[in-house]
């Protein structure tokens, strides 16, 4: 599903560059559940940036979904993200102005569907998530869990290919974390790859596999135990 | 142009200018008041050329009054402070000799005790040719105006004004055909006019020319004279050539400035003209300055409203907004906008010009006279407004989207 060979990128500083990620190879495939482990400059925000397709690589490979990433314009970053990422943000990154269905049905609207059917499916989703209720909330008026889950089920309205989470639980305290976490398991489970992004050790304990990046590099990557026991 | 139809567009849109409320009040405010200044600017000015057009009103404006004076230099043994009296003769010849010519009437005037039954009063009577009645277009209550059979047979009959008629008839009397008597001869009443509301020439009583000249025994003598040119000509032209030949025929110095006096209603037309093109120009000039200033103001709070915004138009992108998207939906809504208040500022406007013409624009001494706006003009203004604010929209749209997304996104 992922496939990066030898992946390079720095950023200019003034007259110098920072070399953030320092050749990495990964491969993530189909249904996958991996963690990206890092202490803050370690360069996983970057990587997930390349993998969201937010942000370029200069040097190597990025194939996603076998598809191979390179001289990417604005648009058709767009139309790839739209159709196979779907993003979940620490800070949720909802659109304040919005209720909570209409936040969920804003990526089908970037697809060009129509005004009912997009109703109906983000309704689906938040169900899902379990806030049909809340629907016509807007975020101000949710819980900080509430709006993760929000976010959540916007990230699948598309029914992307790989969700990429960047610390989905930064802003929320232990309870609501499990539930978030929860959540994710269960799409896992139901046949998607998740990509999380976490400092916090106990999250990624809670996926399949971990990805320690340390300096631009990876220095370890291995199943956890659970998945091992599985 | 399908998303121009499309309902999302329109609900991306309210809902984006129901929750910036403060920005919206204020692009409103200032474009509409970028319009309303140059609907109101240009209607006041409308009103005040009407004005003037109304002062001449029904004047052939290309028209000179000559008259003679005393003069001032003694010339070909004459001395100076000589009486000039001006003569038929000399139409004649000024109609021969000068070119450009239209119109030229000669003029006797005299004043009179007017009776009628038991009634009286003191009136200005001139003696004149039908052809006055094309130079100031009188205005008939009832009957018509002098005309060649009474000149020819020097009849006894006279064209009176309102005023005359309210001071020597009963109301609701019928004049014509009544008699007046003027000086000690009765005049049969053939026309009733109304007092012109622009030049007045002081008229009470027209009767014939030749009938003035018999009765006042004025013989050739004339009290002055109305020169009007054709389209082609030059008014003050006609002016300088006319009083030439009268200077010749009555043997006046050529440098002499007092023999002759003149009043050119062409000249100050033209002055006034020159005046309302001046103001028209003003107008127009700050009307599109306080237009582009206006565009600024909307460019510079869409730039703003793009910075707030950058977080959001950051979640856009990432959930697959295009580019194109996001550029088309900031300019739409910055043409929405424009064109809302575009709307607002014409309508105050308008309004606002019905209230001028309500209280300044009313009776004989107004200051203003229909103060209007040609609508093709307000649109023109409003395209154009709506054409550079889309123009200037697009320098924060190109702003929002050259923002990549990631940074955007880690703005907190």
């Amino acid at each position: 599903m992922i496939k990066i060979e030898k992946l390079h990128k720095s950023y200019p500083i003034g007259k110098d560059s920072l070399h953030v990620l320092k050749g990495l190879d990964l491969h993530i495939k189909e249904g996958e559940f991996v963690s990206i482990m890092g202490s803050s400059g370690s360069g996983k925000s970057t990587l997930l940036n390349i993998v969201g397709l937010l942000d370029g690589h200069d040097e190597g490979n990025y194939f996603l979904n076998g598809q191979k990433i390179e001289n990417l314009d604005e648009k058709k970053a767009a139309i790839l993200r739209n159709k196979f990422l779907g993003f979940i943000f620490q800070s949720f990154n909802l659109i304040t102005y919005k209720t909570a269905v209409e936040n969920v049905s804003l990526p089908l609207y970037y697809q060009g569907m129509g005004r009912k059917e997009r109703q109906k499916i983000a309704l689906q989703y938040l169900e899902k998530v379990g806030l049909k209720d809340r629907a016509d909330h807007l975020p101000s008026e949710l819980s900080g869990g509430e709006k993760q889950r929000v976010a959540v089920a916007r990230a699948l309205a598309t029914k992307p290919k790989v969700i990429l989470a960047d610390e989905p639980t930064g802003a929320l305290d232990s309870i609501t974390s499990a539930s978030v976490m929860e959540l994710l398991k269960e799409i896992n489970r139901d046949g998607m790859t998740v990509f999380v992004i976490t400092h916090e050790e106990d999250i990624a304990e809670q996926t399949d596999r971990i990805v320690r990046l340390k300096d631009g590099v990876i220095i370890s990557d291995e199943l956890t135990a659970k998945k091992v026991n599985a | 142009m399908k998303f121009l139809f499309d309902k999302d567009t329109w609900q991306e849109i309210y809902s984006s200018i129901r929750k910036n409320k403060t920005r919206t009040g204020i692009t409103i405010i200032g474009v509409m008041w970028g319009i309303f200044l140059l609907v109101v600017l240009l209607g006041a000015a409308k009103g005040v050329e009407n004005n003037f057009n109304k002062l001449f009103g029904d004047f052939a404006t290309n028209s000179v009054f000559i008259w003679g004076q005393s003069t001032s230099k003694p010339f070909k043994g004459f001395q100076e402070g000589r009486q000039v009296a001006l003569k038929i003769d000399d139409i004649e010849k000024i109609k021969q000799e000068v070119k450009g010519v239209e119109l030229i009437a000669p003029r006797s005037q005299d004043g009179g005790l007017v009776i009628r039954k038991f009634q009286s009063g003191n009136f200005n009577i001139s003696g004149d040719f039908p052809v006055l009645d094309k130079i100031q277009n009188k205005d008939l209550i009832y009957g018509r105006f002098i005309n060649d059979n009474d000149i020819k047979e020097k009849k006894k009959v006279c064209v009176i004004e309102e005023e005359v008629y309210k001071q020597l008839f009963e109301k609701d009397e019928y004049p014509i055909g009544e008699l007046v008597n003027i000086n000690g001869i009765n005049y049969k009443v053939v026309g009733l006019f109304k007092e012109s509301q622009t030049i007045r020439l002081g008229d009470n009583i027209h009767i014939p020319f030749t009938t003035f000249q018999q009765v006042y025994n004025r013989g050739d003598n004339i009290s002055w004279m109305i020169i009007t040119g054709n389209a082609e000509s030059s008014i003050v032209q006609i002016e300088k050539d006319a009083k030439l030949i009268i200077k010749n025929l009555h043997k006046i110095h050529p440098e002499d400035k007092r023999a002759l006096g003149g009043i050119n209603l062409g000249d100050m037309f033209k002055k006034i003209t020159g005046f309302l093109i001046g103001m028209q120009f003003l107008t127009w000039f700050v009307g599109i300055a306080t237009l582009i200033a206006g565009v600024f103001a909307i460019g510079n709070i869409l730039l703003i409203t793009v910075k707030e915004r950058t977080k959001e138009i950051g979640i856009r992108r990432a959930l697959g907004a295009k580019p194109w998207e996001i550029k088309r939906q900031i300019m739409l809504e910055s043409v929405f906008l424009t064109s809302i208040a575009g709307a607002f500022g014409i309508i105050f406007g308008g309004l606002i010009l019905m209230l001028i013409d309500a209280t300044l624009g009313k009776g004989p001494d107004a200051a203003l006279t229909n103060p209007t706006v040609d609508i093709p003009i307000v649109l023109i203004a409003a395209l154009t407004l709506v054409v550079l604010g889309t123009l200037i929209g697009l320098i924060p749209a190109q702003t929002a989207v050259s923002i990549r997304p990631i940074e955007a996104l880690r703005e907190e």
